[in-house]
């Protein structure tokens, strides 16, 4: 079985929502679309307000080499361009659509399409008008990732089916419910890259959607599957590329530099239904769990629905949570307000009745080494933290804590309940500062 | 709805442990010792591992007190402490000792270098040390009213460096003359395996460091090396065993690297070995772990593990 060094074991929790099939949530008469749902560059509206749009209407147009276009997931008409609330908690660009629920889409909309007969081209030309972007946390534009310098150094394209994040089932459900479509997918993906081989890369605590894709690709020459072991953080992209292959990559290297293309599983079909279906991407799915809902879930849920509605479309909560989640609990962003958007960028949304992190006591780091043992990239997580701590910005980047994928073990394994990991996300932004004033000042 | 959603950057979730359990977990790894080290030598030496015990408790929060801290005794290390320095004290030490021992341990070796995690000696041993300096005649007196007849107040090591026979049965199960806690390998053993079954200590430190000492004393042994009588006797006496699991592994005052556990335990053996061949003292460990505490910086600052990914860079 395929696995990296070191990570830790936190509770899965997967049993409150996996077996819940994904169903569609009803989209209600407001929907909000910020212009900036992925990395890079703000899309550029392209509609004004009392504009009527259709259903996968481009409405704001990818504006630079990195940009992603966001689409109308419903049909209606535009009634603001405004700034609004995203998950991060910024204030952002937003294009808001008055539902006119008739769902009018776009020419070819859903019109069934044999990606042998697409040229390379075009594939991609459809991956960038469908405006898919990673689906899997870091919503870097799709079409971008599939047009590197040189093609022919690709040798693997490794979809991540770990979802080593506790709680998440979403990718689970997919990879069971649609297997066809992320086969076809990974397909399209391959045609581009004639000397790779993709690998559909799943965690052993889903070996029934293990099974079930091993089969649906058994005919297909240059796909396989890979069972890994269950660990976290085992979908973090350098643990899956050197578990799969066994080559390491760090911080400065592109995954495209070592061969290595990695999409998640709702990426990967959302390929599959642009290219195969001309269904461009206007939804995503979400997981809702934890023990503050009345009901878990998992969503399929058009962009633009506010988090608000799809809680309640859930059937609401049981208690009022104390703390909110967008994402996996190791990593994921805390809500503050459900008076969001559901966008590319969204994930799981976990709502916990207790704070797990409410009732900690905080004592000195007494320097155990479970923080050292638990890094997937091999650091000192103590040390850097007291460079941090006391500003020492040549001894943090000594200690190469830039090179840290703030994955959250080191601080879920303190004994001392240090802030690990929450300095070394403030540092990774302070560092970049302090090289670039250090190189100002030459 | 009307939500108050806390908001603190991830991770959201914890593990269980805390370091009061880790703590709680040495504490009960230490009972086997204890209990048999009381049953051996009776009320006396159960009231000197108290008077430890209650003396680090008390040294912590009254140091707590005049610096306007918050109390730490809640993560239970200062329990620790005591326990380790009670159990290395003679059996029928007067009381003040073990009870100045601790004062000095927790107030002067840990709290006033920052407390818990941040001294850079073990302060059980420091506090023994201190005590053998300070009061030789108590700390140097292994006669116990409970043994007068049956047994020498000679300790093996003494025996062996006589060159006469030890007997190992007695060493293994505690039938010997020694500090409280130290006299039993099979108890002390037990414990051991307690806290490396629930991941408390790293094994890489005790054991290299019985492997290097072992391999040291059999060449440098003069004669003695092929003899399993004294190799074994020199293994399971003069708390060996106990500084192995119990003390070297102390986390604060041992390196957190991976590759410098390994030095570390090695310097141990190799340090060990020369005390024990060519020095006088019987109380080898204790100095051995303290002078080695005081490399642990060095050791660490050469050991900083290779970044993934970042290999022959
Ligand atoms: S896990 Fe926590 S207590 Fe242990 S060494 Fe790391 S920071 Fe210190
Ligand atoms: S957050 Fe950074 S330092 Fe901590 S375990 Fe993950 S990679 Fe290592």
């Amino acid at each position: 079985m395929y696995t990296f060094k070191h990570g830790v074991h936190p509770d899965e929790c997967k049993e409150l929502a996996k077996d819940k099939p994904i169903r569609v949530v009803s989209a209600g008469k407001t929907l909000v679309f910020p212009m900036q749902q992925h990395i890079g560059a703000k899309a550029k509206p392209c509609v004004k307000v009392g504009d009527n749009v259709l259903m996968g209407q481009i409405i704001g147009e990818a504006d630079g080499i990195i940009s992603a276009n966001v689409l109308s997931s419903v049909s209606g008409k535009v009634t603001a361009i405004e700034e609004r609330l995203v998950v991060g908690g910024q204030k952002v660009e937003s294009i808001v659509i008055e539902n006119d629920e008739k769902y009018d889409a776009i020419k070819g909309f859903g019109v069934e399409r044999d990606f042998n007969s697409l040229s390379n081209e075009e594939i991609i030309r459809i991956v960038k008008d469908a405006g898919i972007v990673g689906l899997g946390g870091a919503s870097f534009p799709t079409h971008v990732k599939l047009s590197p310098k040189d093609p022919n150094k690709i040798d693997y394209i490794l979809v991540n089916g770990a979802e080593c994040e506790p709680y998440l089932t979403s990718d689970y459900r997919l990879m069971i419910e649609e297997t066809e479509t992320l086969v076809k997918g990974l397909q399209c993906m391959l045609k581009l890259f004639p000397r790779a081989k993709g690998v559909i890369c799943v965690e052993d605590n889903k070996r029934d959607a293990y099974d079930k894709i091993t089969k649906a690709c058994s005919s297909i020459s240059n796909i396989e599957t890979a069972l890994m072991k269950t660990k976290y953080p085992q979908g973090g992209e350098r643990q899956l590329i050197f578990a799969i292959t066994g080559r390491k990559i760090n911080v400065s290297v592109l995954p495209a530099d070592a061969g290595c293309l990695v999409d998640n599983v709702d990426t990967v079909v959302s390929i599959g239904n642009a290219v195969c279906k001309s269904t461009p991407l206007l939804r995503r799915i979400i997981t809702l769990s934890g023990d503050a809902y009345n009901e878990t879930a998992n969503l399929n849920v058009r962009f633009g629905i506010s988090y608000k509605e799809i809680v309640d479309f859930a059937g609401g909560f049981k208690v009022n949570p104390e703390k909110m989640v967008s994402g996996g609990p190791m990593m994921g962003l805390p809500i503050f307000s459900l008076d969001m958007p559901v966008s590319k960028n969204s994930s799981a949304l976990l709502a916990f009745t207790k704070d797990p992190l409410s009732n900690q006591n905080e004592t000195n780091c007494i320097n155990c080494g479970r923080c050292v043992s638990a890094c997937p990239i091999n650091l000192v997580p103590t040390r850097m933290l007291k460079a941090a701590k006391t500003g020492n910005f040549e001894e943090y980047i000594k200690l190469n804590g830039t090179e840290c994928i703030t994955c959250g073990s080191c601080s879920f394994v303190c004994p001392a309940k240090k802030p690990l990991t929450p300095y070394f996300s403030y540092m990774k932004f302070a560092v970049r500062g302090y090289l670039n004033s250090k190189k100002e000042a030459k | 709805m009307d939500l108050k959603l806390n908001v603190q950057s991830s991770p959201h979730v914890r593990d269980r442990i805390s370091t009061s359990a880790i703590m709680l977990d040495v504490i009960i790894a230490l009972i086997p010792a204890t209990v048999w080290g009381i049953l051996r030598f009776g009320v006396h030496a159960a009231i000197v591992v108290a008077v430890a015990v209650i003396s680090a408790v008390l040294s912590e929060t009254l140091f707590n007190i005049i610096v306007k801290k918050p109390n730490t005794i809640g993560d239970l290390s200062c329990v620790v402490t005591g326990l380790i320095l009670g159990l290395n004290m003679p059996p029928e030490v007067p009381f003040f000792v073990p009870a100045v021992g601790s004062f000095f341990a927790i107030v002067i070796v840990k709290m006033l270098f920052g407390g818990l995690g941040q001294n850079f000696m073990n302060p059980a041993l420091a506090g023994r040390c201190f005590c053998i300096i300070s009061f030789a005649g108590f700390m140097n007196n292994f006669t116990s009213r409970m043994s007068v007849d049956a047994y020498t107040s000679a300790t093996p090591l003494i025996i062996l460096k006589s060159g006469n026979e030890v007997n190992l049965f007695d060493m293994l199960f505690g039938y010997i003359p020694g500090t409280i806690g130290e006299i039993s390998a099979i108890c002390l053993l037990l414990g051991a395996i307690y806290l490396a079954v629930k991941k408390i200590i790293d094994l890489r430190i005790p054991i290299l460091y019985i492997v290097s000492f072992v391999i040291f004393i059999m060449i440098f042994g003069q004669g003695k090396s092929t003899n399993i009588n004294y190799i074994l006797g020199e293994v399971l006496g003069g708390g060996l065993i106990f500084g192995a699991f119990f003390m070297a592994t102390d986390y604060a005052t041992s390196p957190i690297t991976p590759l410098g556990k390994v030095l570390y335990g090695i310097l141990l053996g190799v340090l060990t070995g020369i005390f024990r061949l060519f020095g006088k003292s019987g109380e080898s460990v204790s100095y051995v772990i303290l002078i080695s505490n005081l490399l642990v910086p060095l050791i660490e600052s050469f050991t900083i593990p290779t970044a993934f990914g970042k290999e022959g860079k």
